[in-house]
């Protein structure tokens, strides 16, 4: 049997709260959000936080919305929620494409967006998504809020920017009109981590690619993305064989491991394959094929 | 610390520590033994149940978090009128062998047809795809799931 170590436990009743919170109980103090990765680790005792701040109560934490060109997806929604929602389906397919093969639909009713980027694993997949769509996150402490593109956002593995006493609070996608957008994932089974997965958006206008996007996931890309594949692809027509080009630069950008899932070459190799099939997919989707 | 859940319609209130999850409230604390507790990794399923409405596996909440907040397990299913159609497929069906998995099962096939009451195989599939069954190889689960589906769709035609 698994059980978390000892630890003390406290409902935050607003931002500003929770913030308050994690100032008075320092370091030992863990917020929990879904729980889907901090409760299994407390299980695991790798965390041992002596002080959760629940913050499920957070209302303020909920909610997609557009706000002027931008998605804003707060930081409590859950994966199902993102998985569901018409207005993020609209402007990008990618989410729901990635929403899908993300853990279960069990898992996916308690975990949360905020909890997935906070938890930054190496193989989480809306890093993935959030660097393709070269997404920003709001974070917040005591003396105030900033903005931090995810591109920037990540420190290492299980390592961000956010400091002990500050909170992600939401998820900010710029719009795009027309672009298109894809997720590609190969996974051992249901609910495991990707082996690799890739996801990119791509505008096409006037026949060449002005604007595109390429996330990588699991294979040590840097901020989860692949900047010399997209500086490839700006002013080319979205061909075979320019994405292929644009895939093959992607993959050189991955530096995977060989482990149970896999050896390092497979690995790489699929970081191409999965970028082509997802910008392919993009690019067609943009030209409203 | 003192934390209330309503549990089928009853509140139970007892002391416990923070770290008590769900799940062993629901065995040990509140005695309702249905809801199973297998891998403790949240990768069976086996500890499913209602969470305010939604399927969750309990072995990764904490009962503190479902304080004050309706939890439904499979004792919940059964009504005055007799056992929910959805108990009556895996009857039907075969859709358990050793039961081990069944309760979970019966929660998401519940929650699955009161959002879909008409859902295809691959639905059904992909619901019960974050659990797990050693002994059937699901095809009776997916056909229990799906004669649930159809005896509500039936009892409502002819209401
Ligand atoms: S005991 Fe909870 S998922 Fe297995
Ligand atoms: S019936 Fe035995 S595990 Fe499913």
């Amino acid at each position: 049997m698994q059980t978390p170590a000892p630890t003390d436990y406290v409902r935050a009743t607003s931002v500003a709260n929770a913030i308050a919170l994690l100032e008075e109980h320092g370091e030992e103090a863990r917020l929990l959000a879904g729980g889907h990765s901090l409760l299994p680790m407390m299980k695991l005792r790798v965390a041992r936080p002596e002080m959760l701040i629940d913050i499920n109560d957070l209302d303020e934490l909920r909610g997609i919305k557009v706000e002027g060109d931008e998605l804003v997806i707060g930081a409590m929604v859950t994966h199902n929620e993102v998985l569901e929602s018409p207005v993020l389906a609209e402007h990008y397919a990618i989410f729901r494409e990635a929403e899908k093969v993300i853990a279960d639909p069990l898992v996916r009713n308690r975990g949360t967006v905020g909890g997935s980027m906070c938890q930054a694993d190496p193989s989480e997949d809306l890093s993935a998504v959030g660097s393709a769509l070269k997404a920003s996150v709001v974070i917040q402490g005591s003396s105030g809020s900033r903005t931090v593109p995810l591109r920037e956002f990540h420190d290492g593995p299980y390592t961000t920017v956010v400091e002990p006493n500050e909170i992600l609070t939401q998820v900010r996608v710029p719009i795009r009109p027309g672009a298109g957008s894809a997720y590609e994932k190969v996974e051992r089974r249901v609910g495991d981590w990707a082996v690799c997965a890739a996801g990119s958006f791509v505008v096409v206008s006037g026949g060449v690619v002005t604007d595109c996007g390429i996330g990588l996931t699991a294979v040590s890309a840097e901020h989860f993305c692949a900047p010399e594949a997209e500086a490839f692809l700006i002013g080319k027509a979205p061909t075979d064989e320019n994405l292929r080009e644009a895939a093959n630069l992607a993959a050189a950008a991955t530096d995977p491991s060989s482990d149970q899932r896999g050896p390092a070459d497979y690995k790489r190799h699929l970081a191409g394959e999965l970028t082509f099939r997802a910008l392919k997919r993009s690019a067609a989707a943009s030209q409203g094929a | 610390m003192q934390i209330s859940i309503t549990i089928n319609g009853e509140t139970v209130t007892r002391d416990v520590e923070p770290r008590r999850l769900l799940v062993h409230f629901i065995r040990e604390d509140a005695g309702l033994r249905g809801t199973h507790w297998g891998c403790d990794t949240s990768n069976c399923g086996a500890c499913t149940v209602w969470l305010d409405g939604k399927p969750v596996k309990s072995c990764t909440v904490l009962a503190a978090q479902a304080d004050g907040h309706e939890v439904k397990t499979v004792e919940g299913l059964e009504t005055a009128d007799g056992l929910d159609p959805i108990q009556q497929g895996f009857i039907e069906c075969h859709g358990l062998q050793c039961g081990f998995c069944t309760p979970g099962m019966m929660m998401t096939g519940r929650a699955l047809i009161d959002e879909n009451p008409n859902p295809s195989d691959q639905e059904i599939r992909e619901a019960i795809s974050g659990q797990i069954c050693r002994c059937t190889g699901y095809n009776n689960i997916v056909k229990a799931i799906r004669w649930a589906a159809e005896a509500e769709a039936s009892s409502e035609v002819n209401a």
